[in-house]
């Protein structure tokens, strides 16, 4: 009866795991089979011209480039603030403090929002500060959706570190902020996972940029214009009627597919220099 | 021998305790009716001790009776729990650490503190030794190198490091390590080394070393160790500081306490009935 039961579980284990496996195989074969043929080096390379979405010339350079300035911005935001968050509540006030369980119970339904709420607020606010939908709108409410994700990520590694440590720093006289600056050290493996992570969060989100950041067939030069990005582009393509322009999103979908598995082979590859150097 | 807890048994005043504490060794660290609560339990009981000046005090007793904690309060670690609450005076030379007006840093400078576990630094074996002076305003490379030189030979991982002071000091063997640590407390010229169970994760032969530089340290410091092995406080201790459930029972020449214990307590534990 023992035994009977081992195998039935670890039968579940093994095809819960291979379904998994298989859909994220369907996906990308999919993107593949469907995006390929229509990926050449405009795609890439130039911005749409006219009649685009009618099946004619040009790339999504701008959905590209748009996407790559609304992550590297509201991420360098989301770290700004993230980051205090996260040492604040460990280190400043006490680990396990009513506070710091408080403000982490707080991140982890920010984490649950869905982010198309998230696109709204930051439309609200926008309206609010009378700004029009630009990159920069769409920075702020990408921010807000990210830091979430980021404080609980960096707290993950904050919360392990030693109290040994501190309490070495401490015995050798350094006070509160000389002490931090050893810690964000100690925990900078983590921060950049806490990146990493966030960047492909943000950069494939289309609800919270849907609002905010716009549409625009140009590559944006300010803050203040607006900006395509790659998951709007994507949706814009798909919804038209012309089959090449559907084949098209899904070699937007590749491209972007692509930069996402770059940016998380990265995140191992610095995740394990990072360790490495620690041992 | 003066055991403190038999000399006043009614309450004495403030001078009267500091002349007793006077009479014993020649000292720069004197604990003064110190009452520590965790939580609201009372963990230490009225301790009065004075640590004897280049010497090295080994504070022995079972598990939970103390021990730690009285060593944390010496260089004040328990200053952001909360819940811990201290009370008494700790002096070191004439100033009251515990005091209003005392910079918490300035005190901590005086203390060499050696974790149970070695804590090295996440930066460079140079960095480490380096980052007490650098705390302290020496910027100078020339004079950073020298200091740690001197002390890496203090401890005796000069030899063993001196080709790769730029690699990071996690790559160090968990004995090295802690060698390294007591450097690095070393370099910010501390007037105490504090001993928290300083060699219990290490392996015999890194303890071996470390107990010898203990030896040679005390001609410039005091030393205060935590220690659960008696035979390492038979080894190196000059004074004996004996502790049970909070209490300082037993305090003395560490070659009487061990051949004439004055106290069954101390004599009991000695023998191993408790432990």
């Amino acid at each position: 009866m023992k035994n009977l039961e081992e195998k039935v579980f670890k039968a579940l284990m093994i095809f819960a795991s291979v379904t998994i496996l298989a859909v994220l195989l369907y996906i990308l074969y999919v993107i593949i089979s469907k995006g390929l043929p229509s990926l050449n080096w405009d795609m890439v390379s130039k911005i749409p011209s006219g009649g685009f979405y009618l099946g004619k010339e040009g790339g999504i350079l701008n959905a590209i480039l748009g996407s790559l300035f609304l992550i590297a911005g509201s991420v360098l935001i989301s770290m700004v603030i993230s980051l205090p968050v996260a040492l604040y509540i460990n280190f400043v006030k006490r680990k396990e403090s009513k506070f710091s369980n408080t403000l982490r119970f707080a991140f982890d339904i920010l984490f649950g929002i869905p982010s198309i709420v998230y696109g709204a607020f930051g439309f609200m606010v926008m309206i609010y500060f009378g700004l029009q939908a630009s990159l920069l709108g769409g920075i702020i409410a990408v921010s807000l959706l990210v830091i979430p994700i980021m404080v609980r990520s960096i707290d993950e590694v904050a919360v392990s570190v030693p109290q040994d440590l501190i309490e070495a720093l401490k015995s050798l006289g350094a006070t509160q902020y000389e002490t931090l600056k050893v810690i964000v050290r100690q925990i900078s493996p983590g921060i950049t996972t806490a990146i990493l992570l966030s960047i492909g969060r943000g950069i494939g989100d289309a609800a919270t940029v849907l609002f905010t950041a716009g549409y625009s067939d140009s590559i944006p030069v300010s803050p203040m214009q607006p900006a395509a990005t790659l998951p709007l582009a994507i949706f814009f393509q798909l919804s038209s009627p012309v089959e090449e322009v559907q084949n098209r999103a899904y070699a937007a979908a590749l491209i972007l597919t692509i930069i996402i598995l770059i940016l998380s082979f990265s995140t191992r590859y610095f995740g394990r220099k990072m360790s490495k150097s620690k041992l | 021998m003066i055991d403190i807890a038999t000399v006043s048994p009614e309450k004495p005043s403030i001078k009267q305790k500091m002349t007793i504490v006077q009479s014993l060794p020649v000292s720069n660290l004197k604990v003064i009716d110190l009452n520590v609560y965790i939580h609201g339990k009372h963990i230490l009981k009225d301790i009065n001790l004075s640590i004897p000046e280049k010497k090295i005090t080994c504070i022995i007793g079972p598990s939970g009776c103390g021990k730690t904690t009285l060593l944390r309060s010496l260089n004040r670690l328990h200053d952001d729990a909360s819940e811990v609450k201290v009370e008494g005076q700790v002096y070191v030379g004439d100033e009251d650490i515990y005091a209003k007006n005392v910079e918490v840093t300035h005190i901590r400078k005086k203390m060499g503190l050696l974790a149970q576990r070695p804590t090295v630094l996440p930066m460079s074996i140079f960095d480490n030794v380096a980052y007490g002076p650098r705390l302290y305003g020496i910027r100078r490379r020339r004079k950073l190198y020298e200091i740690v030189k001197h002390q890496l030979q203090a401890v005796g991982l000069w030899e063993e490091v001196k080709d790769r002071l730029k690699t990071p000091a996690v790559r160090l063997s968990i004995g090295q390590q802690q060698r390294l640590c007591l450097a690095r407390g070393l370099a910010v010229e501390p007037e105490f080394i504090l001993g928290d169970e300083a060699t219990s994760a290490l392996d015999p032969l890194s303890t071996t070393k470390i107990e010898e530089m203990f030896l040679t340290l005390k001609e410039k410091y005091s030393i205060v160790l935590v220690t659960h092995t008696l035979r390492q406080a038979k080894r190196i201790s000059d004074y004996i500081a004996f502790m049970y459930l909070g209490q300082l029972i037993e305090f003395g020449p560490s070659n009487e306490v061990f051949s004439n214990p004055k106290h069954k307590l101390t004599r009991e534990y000695l023998d191993g009935s408790f432990s």
